[in-house]
């Protein structure tokens, strides 16, 4: 046997080490991405059928129905399923999580010297990368459909930091979700609580349209703020700003992520050192 | 056939004294457990379902915390120093802990850089381990079109990237067929012939029997009996099955469990029949 090398490093420093794990972690998930692009199927299936059934089969009926104030209902339409799409990216991450735990892989990397902060740091990394594949084939379907955006690069960059920001959001909310679930079915029944969450939310309808009690429930849903914001980025039609919601979307898109990621990053960083008991 | 002799003098490699366990629901699970196991040596932990073997290795492989005692394993204090206790031990699962979507080499490779190896030396160990426990074929394989006993070894490869000094085993060749199993006793031997102290455990007495050097009877928590596998077949002037009946006051064949370990799928259990007479 040759001599290791692993001590051969000049001592980098604990964030060094926390980067470089969490990397490795991330680029495995992406590479069983490659091997599986299957895998990608759970969390696009739902957006590419709102895609296919309200964009096209429904568009135009809608379209007629609630006339969207200042444009066409599927460029409405298409910024509320960028953030749809987001937010079903966490039944890949809650089912992934689990299945680590199941199958010891967990356990076998919380035996090795390495922070276990890097193991799920690194399914949130890959979560991001995900999406942005995720969310080219959404964009490239709406394209198909006759969605465009109309803003300048900036703002479409902008459009793309918040949607990323609300992944961010939802991938820690599914890695905590993920944390105590004895199994990957289990974690499947998060995700079908998932559609009604999703879909009472500024998304594919304007939440002024839904009944009254709703709608407050609605526009203030996380993910309402995104795609308003979104909306105005693209220079998509938003629907009335009428709401309190709709007049500081931008920065309650930035506000919301950052909230649920700063209360669900932590207890998730707890869960996994407590499952040591 | 175990030749070896146990190496007397030197400190043990494991050594734990009054370890303490209870869970909220189960109750105590290890009730004062005392074991030293010497470097170099095969260990076995053999004893019936809940008898607290799982939790036990776990606690030495630092993955639970433990109520009271102490543990030490390869000269570091499991409590005080666990960073110390996983820079130099390995540690293999009741199910192979590998990604089952990536390829052998891609799994070797991954954990090698979690070990914090460079890219290249972690390329170049898992060619190594991949020669070494005969996967070279199917190295490039996706790992879910391996068999048993290749996923068995492959995690031996895993948990053996760092030339572990201690090594954990939970129950190694369950739900293996024979020839799997075979395969593994023989990497095991390679392994504990290579100078890693070997701690495994087990509810088959041929296991015990034919791969250890040295046997741990273990029951409710605690050791009831320890000794060579010849000692204990003297102990009680019969078979190891005799004697294991004999101490845990259960045959030593079980039904498969009626409750599953924590966090872990009961699925790919082979029969348990069919390992009698041979111990």
């Amino acid at each position: 046997m040759t001599a290791l090398a692993t001590e051969s490093r000049t001592a980098p420093s604990r964030f060094a080490w926390f980067a470089a794990d969490t990397w490795v972690v991330a680029r495995r998930h992406l590479v069983r991405l490659v091997h599986r692009p299957d895998e990608l199927l759970g969390t696009l299936l739902i957006p590419v059928m709102a895609v296919a059934m309200f964009g096209f089969v429904f568009g135009d009926a809608l379209g007629a129905a609630m006339t969207v104030p200042g444009g066409e209902y599927r460029e409405f339409l298409l910024p509320g399923l960028f953030a749809l799409t987001m937010a079903f990216g966490i039944g890949n991450t809650t089912i992934s999580v689990a299945s680590d735990i199941r199958g010891g892989v967990l356990d076998r990397m919380r035996s090795l010297p390495m922070t276990p902060a890097a193991v799920l740091a690194g399914r949130s990394v890959a979560d991001l990368l995900t999406a942005a594949v995720e969310l080219a084939i959404v964009m490239a379907l709406g394209t198909l459909l006759g969605w465009q955006w109309h803003g300048g690069v900036v703002a479409l960059l902008a459009a793309f930091g918040l949607l990323a920001l609300l992944r961010m959001a939802f991938s820690w909310i599914g890695i905590l979700l993920g944390l105590p679930v004895s199994g990957p079915e289990a974690a499947m029944k998060y995700f079908s609580l998932l559609f009604p969450l999703a879909m009472v939310a500024d998304t594919v309808i304007p939440t002024d349209l839904m009944p009254t009690w709703l709608s407050g429930p609605a526009s203030w849903n996380p993910l309402s703020a995104t795609v308003i914001a979104t909306r105005n980025l693209f220079g998509n039609p938003a629907g009335p700003a009428t709401s309190w919601v709709a007049e500081h979307a931008t920065a309650l898109a930035v506000a919301w992520p950052l909230a649920i990621t700063a209360v669900c990053m932590p207890l998730a960083l707890a869960r996994i050192r407590r499952i040591a008991r | 056939m175990n030749t070896r002799t146990s190496t007397a003098n030197t400190r043990p490699a494991v050594r734990c004294e009054g370890l303490r366990k209870s869970y909220p629901r189960r109750g105590v699970v290890l009730d004062g457990l005392d074991l030293a196991v010497a470097p170099g040596t095969v260990h076995g932990l053999l004893g019936p379902n809940g008898a607290g073997k799982t939790t036990a290795v776990r606690i030495l492989a630092t993955l639970q915390r433990f109520d009271s005692g102490r543990a030490e394993v390869a000269g570091c204090d499991v409590a005080s120093d666990p960073a110390g206790v996983r820079a130099r031990i390995g540690m293999a699962g009741q199910y192979a802990a590998v990604d089952e979507v990536l390829t052998g080499r891609q799994n070797l490779v991954m954990f090698a850089r979690l070990h914090h190896l460079r890219a290249r030396a972690a390329r170049l160990r898992a060619a190594e381990l991949l020669e070494r426990f005969d996967l070279e074929a199917a190295a490039d394989r996706p790992v879910r079109h391996y068999s048993g006993g290749m996923r068995r070894r492959l995690d031996l490869a895993v948990s053996m990237i760092r030339s572990a000094r201690v090594l954990f085993l939970d129950e190694p060749s369950t739900g293996l067929d024979p020839r799997s199993r075979n395969e593994v006793w023989e990497a095991v031997r390679e392994l504990a012939a290579g100078g890693t102290t070997v701690l495994l455990t087990t509810q088959y007495l041929e296991e015990a029997d034919r791969l250890c050097d040295r046997i741990s009877v273990m029951n409710h928590g605690r050791i009831v009996a320890e000794g060579s596998p010849a000692e204990l077949k003297a102990r009680v002037g019969g078979s190891l099955d005799d004697a294991f009946l004999d101490l845990t006051g259960r045959p030593a064949l079980l039904t498969p469990r009626s409750s599953p370990p924590l966090r872990s799928p009961d699925t790919s259990r082979g029969p348990r029949d069919g390992m009698r007479g041979v111990a």
